[in-house]
């Protein structure tokens, strides 16, 4: 079985993987980091997303073996310590979040839009967000969330 | 701390929240036991097919597995169902058998075949493709009307597919006010079909301890308890004190996760034959084609009215889709949470309503989020808009004219219910203010000028919540009670512990119950933990749905509340040498009235577990309390939804410009936790009115069986939402709470469908099925302009 080396939350970590295995299974089954979720089996609903180098994935479209050498960020990685990141605050003061289950990848997506578009306008991050599916919340107080973390990230 | 501290009323940021937002949650599928292997189940391919053969001996010896399990291997009691419901004739419903691994027949794609059980999940997976089921298709019954036609039976032995003929109110009365009405409207309602989908997929862990010969179950539910008497007693013969469920962090539910599936059964009975724990957790397409679905009716309605449009009377014909097996609570979805509710918010005087349910070969149809209520509101508004048109009033007026007045109340309506509060004037103008109904024809007109039509949707509606009680569900059928269990242990350093049987899943009831402890003993945030979900914790409970948690679940914990500061009382009495009825607690502080003699609740706390000079013939130590809350009614949670859309005629596509609701669910607790549930529910109400379809073909294949088929709402299908809250207290429980989980669902569904019939009107669009896609909208059209459509 091949063997896979990267850094997740910088951390180096290696293991022995399948051919097959997705870099969700790699985190979630080798490494035992069960923040990244699996919501889907077509790459739609986004609660795997994770950050590769720097850009927002969904790592169930990713095999482990691709990720070779990268430098992932998970959900687990995101905050400091004990202080939340500032997407993860603004989720919470604005109740983004019901049962929490598409929230890591919707807070890693998240992220990586207030990068890339820090002053994306409402539509616009609603157009990023297609590849999130939240069924609790409406996406109401999601919007709302990363329009706070658009003034304080 | 927010503004107006932690207790009711305050918008407390959620407790849950943190674990959540950094990856520490704790859901079935991050649970990994040691020595663990993996469950794959094998499902049907075919609609209807007799199984003629299993060969597992291939799978058998493929590398990895432990052991396949086929029905024949598997000699357990069948899924029971635990609401019985009779026919007109006095007959009870059929039930048929619904075994965990199919026996002989299958009878819906994603039949459960074979369980192959291997060391990692890759290799059960792989060796199920080794498994050959010799089938012999048999041809399929789909659609209902078919179903009732004879021919192809899903369950032979019943010699029908109609699982029964239920009736309320007098047919005879209804036909002879027919007569006399000086006008009928009737319409054709068809519901469709939902898909849960729960972000979630379902999960099982099933483990067994031969020291102790303990089962323990760690499962996707909202509802452990009721998972652990159903399984235990009627399937896997596992006496309770033997078997522990576990629901840990559940990822939504929405209903879906109400049942008991076969594979929460299947892993348990298989773990000691295997003698190590097994996983199990469903890929999305298969939660497509094993969790219950929603909906699913088909009816004929009609309405008879007075010159001045006051309704009359009201006929209903309902064919209820039950799938090819009964779930748990199937029977009571389009009876008795539906056909009760056909009143609404008018004062109708004579409903009569007729209910077939029938099997065809589908997966399952339960309840799924409003459960009945979302069917009946959506038959009832969308007929009332009818009449209004043909009546020539306006939307408003005719559900003015026939609201339950709110000096009316308690009201008992014709079709069982009786409301306890209400005040359906207030919301609707509410709602009309917070919409600017008042600039509508503004908005219209700036459509216009850019070719697109604009119309406007009401829905005016009420609902039953906190099912209950025992004594009346029991005489409906109800195979339980339907009340909540909460025990309030109080720690020496005065610390608060509540274990509730409600099951929280996205609700945040560690949040809003906490906040109900905290306004009644006094005590911050920090001090108070709610636990949930652990039959090994919690004594019992009947889980969270019907947005019960909080009108029955809240209200067992103030009942036990109550228990902890009467016995406190004593306590601190004996301690202040103070008579009882003297002691005043408030704020958390205990006092001898018209003294400064106090003691904190603390102090109190400290003192149950350290007696040292208790008199122990008059006060026990301890200070640990337990409550059942048995309801005295439902709750009537209503309000008004109004939608606003813009459809392009070209193409079709409708886009929701403006979504207000008003509802009334009594006393909020959290306003922030409520607004949120409200959103949901407007998303999944709007997701039915305009995106989401359940299809099978005629073999019975699900067309629509993954995220690239079924059309789930994204973030770009919603404007922001207006929401707001008009409160008349419930009149029956201590805290005047109603329920908010379904209300947005319920409601909001015909208020987006009557929108967009009204922005066809004039292009002579008088109807609209759900979902309204741009495909059907766009047929719809051309289906009366011709002329156009040949152009």
């Amino acid at each position: 079985m091949p063997t896979v080396s990267m850094t997740v939350n910088g951390k180096q970590v290696s293991g022995e993987v399948e051919g097959r295995t997705l870099l969700v299974q790699f985190l979630r089954e080798n490494l035992h980091m069960t923040g990244t979720h699996v919501g889907c089996d077509t790459s739609q609903c986004g609660a795997c997303v994770v950050h590769v180098n720097g850009d927002s994935m969904k790592s169930c479209t990713l095999l482990a073996v691709q990720a070779d050498g990268t430098d992932v960020t998970t959900i687990e990685g995101l905050a400091d310590g004990d202080t939340l990141h500032p997407m993860q605050e603004a989720f919470r003061d604005n109740h983004g979040l019901q049962c929490g289950f598409c929230t890591p990848g919707m807070v890693m997506s998240a992220v990586d839009l207030v990068k890339k578009n820090p002053k994306a306008s409402e539509h616009e991050i609603r157009e990023w967000l297609e590849g999130n599916i939240c069924r609790c919340t409406g996406y109401h107080n999601i919007v709302k969330s990363i329009q706070q973390a658009q003034q304080t990230m | 701390m927010p503004e107006g501290g932690t207790g009711i009323g305050a918008a407390v940021k959620r407790v849950e929240d943190k674990r959540f937002l950094t990856g520490r949650g704790n859901y079935t599928d991050d649970i990994n036991r040691p020595n663990q292997s993996h469950a794959y189940i094998l499902r049907s391919p075919h609609a209807h097919a007799a199984i003629n053969g299993i060969d597992t001996g291939a799978a058998k010896s493929a590398p990895g597995v432990l052991a396949v399990f086929t029905g024949e291997d598997m000699e357990t009691g069948g899924l029971p169902c635990g609401w019985q419901v009779h026919s007109k004739d006095g007959s009870p419903m059929h039930e048929p058998p619904h075994p965990p691994l199919a026996k002989g027949k299958v009878r819906h794609v994603g039949d459960q075949v074979a369980v192959v059980i291997a060391d990692t999940y890759a290799q059960a997976k792989d060796a199920a493709e080794l498994i050959a089921v010799d089938y012999g298709p048999l041809p399929a019954v789909v659609g209902m009307n078919d179903a009732l036609k004879g021919g192809s039976l899903v369950h032979d032995e019943i010699g029908t597919n109609l699982c029964y003929d239920w009736e309320i109110g007098d047919e005879a009365q209804i036909d002879e006010a027919f007569a006399k009405a000086h006008h009928v409207t009737e319409i054709d309602i068809v519901n469709n079909r939902l898909i849960p989908n729960a972000m979630e997929p379902r999960a099982a862990v099933g483990e067994y301890d031969r020291a102790t010969d303990e089962y323990t179950l760690f499962t996707t539910s909202q509802n452990p308890h009721v998972i652990r008497l159903l399984m235990g007693a009627f399937v896997l013969s596992i006496p309770e004190h033997k078997l522990r469920v576990v629901a840990p962090d559940v990822g939504g539910g929405f209903g879906s996760k109400i049942y008991h599936y076969a594979e929460e059964a299947i892993v348990t009975w298989a773990a000691p034959r295997v003698g190590r724990p097994i996983k199990w957790t469903a890929e999305r397409s298969e939660s497509f084609i094993s969790d219950a679905h929603g909906r699913d009716h088909i009816s004929k309605a009609k309405m008879a009215m007075d010159s001045e449009g006051k309704f009359l009377a009201l006929k209903v014909e309902t064919k209820a889709n039950m799938g090819a097996y009964l779930s748990t609570f199937a029977p009571c979805v389009p009876t008795y949470l539906y056909a009760t509710l056909l009143a609404g918010v008018y004062t109708t005087p004579l409903i009569y309503c007729n209910v077939k349910a029938i099997f065809t070969n589908t997966v399952p149809v339960d309840a799924y989020r409003g459960a009945g209520r979302p069917e009946a509101t959506y038959l009832l508004e969308r007929l009332v808009a009818k009449c209004a048109h043909e009546m020539k009033m306006s939307q408003t007026d005719i559900r003015r004219a026939n609201f339950i007045p709110a000096d009316a109340f308690p009201y008992q309506t014709p079709v069982a219910l009786q409301y306890d509060s209400g005040n359906y004037t207030a919301t609707l103008n509410k709602a009309e203010l917070a919409h600017d109904v008042a600039g509508f024809a503004a908005r219209k007109a700036a459509s216009m000028a850019k070719g697109k039509s604009r119309g406007i949707g009401y829905s005016t509606y009420v609902e039953a919540c906190g099912i209950a009680p025992s004594a009346v569900v029991g005489s409906l059928g109800a195979r339980a009670g339907l009340y909540e269990s909460a025990e309030v242990r109080v720690h020496p350093t005065g610390s608060v512990t509540v274990f509730t049987g409600s099951h929280s899943h996205g609700q945040g009831h560690e949040t809003t119950f906490a906040q109900l402890v905290s306004e009644r003993l006094g005590l911050p945030m920090a001090n108070i933990e709610i636990s949930h979900g652990d039959t090994n914790k919690v004594q019992f409970g009947m889980g969270t749905y019907g947005s019960r948690s909080l009108a029955v679940g809240g209200e067992a914990i103030v009942k036990a509340m109550d228990k902890v500061v009467t016995k406190a009382k004593k306590i601190a009495a004996h301690i202040l040498e103070a008579s009882e009825s003297d002691i005043e607690f408030k704020d958390g502080v205990f006092t001898v009235a018209g003294t400064d003699r106090s003691m904190a609740f603390g102090e109190v706390a400290l003192a149950a577990y350290v007696p040292h000079n208790f008199p122990h013939d008059e006060l026990e130590p301890g200070l640990d309390e337990k409550a059942f809350y048995d309801p005295l009614n439902f709750t009537f949670p209503g309000g008004c939804h109004i939608c606003e859309v813009e459809v392009d005629p070209d193409t079709g596509v409708v886009s929701v410009e403006r979504m207000t609701a008003v509802d009334d669910v009594g006393r909020v607790i959290n306003p922030m936790i409520v607004e949120g549930q409200i959103h949901g529910g407007l998303a999944q109400g709007i997701g039915q009115a305009l995106l989401e379809g359940c299809v099978y073909d005629a073999d019975g294949q699900l067309v629509t069986g993954s995220y690239m088929d079924y059309c789930m709402p994204r973030a770009d299908n919603f404007p922001n939402f207006s929401a707001g809250t008009e409160v008349t207290l419930c009149a029956h429980n201590s805290l005047g709470v109603k329920g908010c989980g379904e209300v947005g669902a319920i409601g909001s569904p015909p208020a987006v469908i009557n929108a967009v019939v009204d922005a066809l009107w004039d292009l002579g669009v008088h109807d609209m099925p759900m979902p309204a896609t741009p495909q059907a909208v766009w047929k719809a059209i051309q289906a009366v302009a011709p002329a156009a459509a040949a152009e």
